[in-house]
């Protein structure tokens, strides 16, 4: 029916309106693409091309000659690997315990309302603000045997003094564990104190009606309720141990000799110093096996959790 | 917590005094890197060889200052921290702009225009919060070469933004998913579409995270290492690859007041950053916690 058939440029008005209307459908998706497609090449992608490369034979450039896995035969053979594997383990260990110790304490006795709170709580805080870099030249500084803490106790007339571990290879790794000790510890404080405030006050009045005393109050009710807390703050410096780099460049340089060499500086020298780019590789997929060994358990939870936000 | 009425005892006040004691001691110990690192900045060399760490400077100079800045020694050049501090300013500026407004971008589409796939999709983006960096520095040096920005301040700007996406994207989604969804709803009723519910609901309500997300950007990528020591050129490295250089540099007389006086400089901007919005620094700090 000639009535049936719209004007020509109803026509066009409606097919450029459902146009659009198609366009305003996929915009939300087009807009979350680029992202999505620069995660799956720069995350995903470089994790296949990294693992890729540890299977192959490249010294100074990339090359595509498979060798199966025996850079990771090589790597678990290497006497410096072997180092700053048990370099971390024993960094990461102490560093964790340290920063939950202190952060707890520090959280624990700021809680008992504290005059000047806030100010003692930004001093805590502010060496997370610094770039690791800065950490490491100033504890590298405070922690030279000739200028720093030991001259000044020395000076004091403490002559037999002695605080040289920094140019110590036995114990150059705890030099790492106090300047990284130093920098999170502050962080650890304030995710306590966040999870102390927010413990219903009133099961605190009620311990101390029944006569409880203070540190009874703290191991029964309290650090039973930080748990998550403590679970996150294990996470995240598991993670910031494993990722160090910065801190030992600018603290010890990885020395003396290579004492205090961590995965990370390992990685770094074997594939762009040394020309050792297969080895390098095998190293930064068992750093990314360890992330994930730590994270899948995490993201796990989280994820969890979040399902109902 | 812990308000419990406390009678004045005796035991009592002993328990406040070691407490604030406590306190206090461990506050002068977190400070004291930053107390010896500005006096001994402050000091000519004369007085840093006669020794104590803590002793007051004999007069004050800033001619370590100075130097730093201008004149002192980063590996093979001698001019000093400036022309690095200018590049870590042309890398930061648009790597926080950009990563910024592609995570407000992300955020506002992953909560108020749900797709299917949506929570997949964010799953994928949140793991490059976590993911060691030494994994893709081979392969970013290979298409940085590729790319032909190999070298150059453009490189790291990608770089930073490349990585920063998880944790923007990370900010922004927590924090749309606590704006009501009926709010677009009604503006989707009143015919306003995709951008125009960005720009004038979403945008203007975003002021708080905006702030965070910014500020922890900011102090990520002034204070990043890695990427500039792994991808910069002579002409784009960072003030904190500039940082370790100079103090690395062994030829000449070892000047400590002057390498102190380069470590503020390179902490400075992000120590001024916490103490005027320390609140929003430990926002991101504990929103984005995941970043080594």
């Amino acid at each position: 029916m000639p009535s049936n058939v719209p004007a020509p440029a109803t026509v066009e008005r409606r097919h450029r309106r459902s146009l659009a209307g198609h366009i305003e459908r996929v915009l939300p998706r087009l807009v979350v693409a680029p992202s999505l497609g620069v995660a799956l090449f720069f995350v995903y992608g470089y994790m296949l091309w990294t693992f890729l490369l540890s299977l192959t034979n490249s010294r100074m450039l990339p090359q595509y000659d498979f060798v199966g896995f025996a850079q990771y035969a090589r790597l678990f053979a290497n006497e410096r690997w072997h180092v700053a594997a048990t370099n971390l383990v024993v960094f990461g260990g102490l560093f964790i315990v340290s920063c939950l110790v202190i952060g707890l304490l520090l959280a624990i006795f700021l809680d008992q309302r504290i005059r000047q709170e806030g100010a003692l709580r930004t001093i805590y805080l502010y060496p997370m603000a610094l770039s690791l870099i800065v950490t490491g030249v100033v504890w590298r500084w405070l922690l030279n045997p000739g200028l720093g803490i030991q001259a000044m106790v020395r000076g004091w007339g403490f002559e037999d003094f002695t605080f040289n571990w920094l140019v110590d290879s036995d114990m150059a790794i705890y030099t790492l564990v106090i300047a990284a000790v130093w920098q999170a510890s502050g962080f650890v404080m304030a995710l306590f104190l966040a999870g102390l405030r927010s413990i219903d006050d009133s099961l605190f009045q009620a311990a101390a009606l029944d006569g409880a005393s203070l540190p009874r109050i703290y191991t029964r009710i309290v650090l039973p309720s930080l748990r998550p807390v403590v679970f996150s703050a294990v996470m995240i410096l598991a993670h910031i141990a494993i990722k160090s780099f910065d801190l030992v460049m600018a603290l010890t340089g990885g020395g003396p000799g290579y004492a205090t060499d961590l995965p990370a500086t390992f990685m770094y020298a074997h594939t762009f110093t040394r020309g050792q780019i297969g080895l390098g590789s095998a190293s930064a997929i068992m750093m990314l096996c360890g992330v994930l060994a730590i994270l899948v358990p995490y993201l796990y939870s989280e994820l969890r959790g979040q399902r109902h936000g | 917590m812990a308000n419990m009425v406390r009678r004045h005892t005796t035991s009592a006040r002993l328990w406040r005094g070691g407490l604030y004691t406590l306190l206090i001691v461990a506050a002068l110990v977190y400070l004291l890197p930053l107390v010896v690192m500005l006096l001994t900045s402050l000091k000519p060399l004369d007085d840093i060889r006669a020794g104590g760490l803590l002793s007051l400077p004999s007069t004050i100079s800033f001619e370590a200052w100075s130097k730093a800045w201008g004149s002192a020694c980063t590996g093979m050049r001698c001019d000093g921290m400036s022309g690095y501090f200018l590049n870590s300013i042309a890398i930061v500026v648009p790597a926080v702009a950009i990563s910024s407004f592609v995570g407000a971008l992300n955020g506002y589409v992953l909560t108020k225009w749900r797709f299917r796939g949506a929570n997949l999709c964010f799953a994928l983006l949140l793991f490059g919060c976590f993911v060691p960096f030494q994994v893709v520095l081979m392969p970013m040096a290979r298409t940085l070469g590729w790319l032909g920005l190999a070298s150059s301040t453009s490189g790291l700007v990608l770089v930073h933004v490349v990585y920063g996406i998880a944790f923007t994207t990370l900010f922004f989604r927590n924090y749309y998913v606590s704006i009501p969804d009926e709010m677009i709803a009604a503006a989707k009723l009143d015919g306003a579409g995709f951008w125009r519910i960005f720009w004038r609901i979403l945008l203007p309500v975003s002021g708080p995270i905006i702030t965070v997300t910014v500020i922890w950007q900011f102090t990520q990528i002034w204070n990043d290492f890695l990427f500039g020591v792994s991808f910069a050129g002579f002409d784009s490295q960072p003030v904190t690859v500039a940082l370790n250089n100079m103090v690395n540099t062994s030829t000449g007389v070892k000047e400590y007041n002057v390498d102190m006086a380069a470590a503020m400089i390179a902490a400075l901007p992000t120590l001024v950053v916490y103490v005027l919005a320390g609140k929003y620094f430990v926002r991101g700090l504990t929103a984005g916690s995941v970043k080594g």
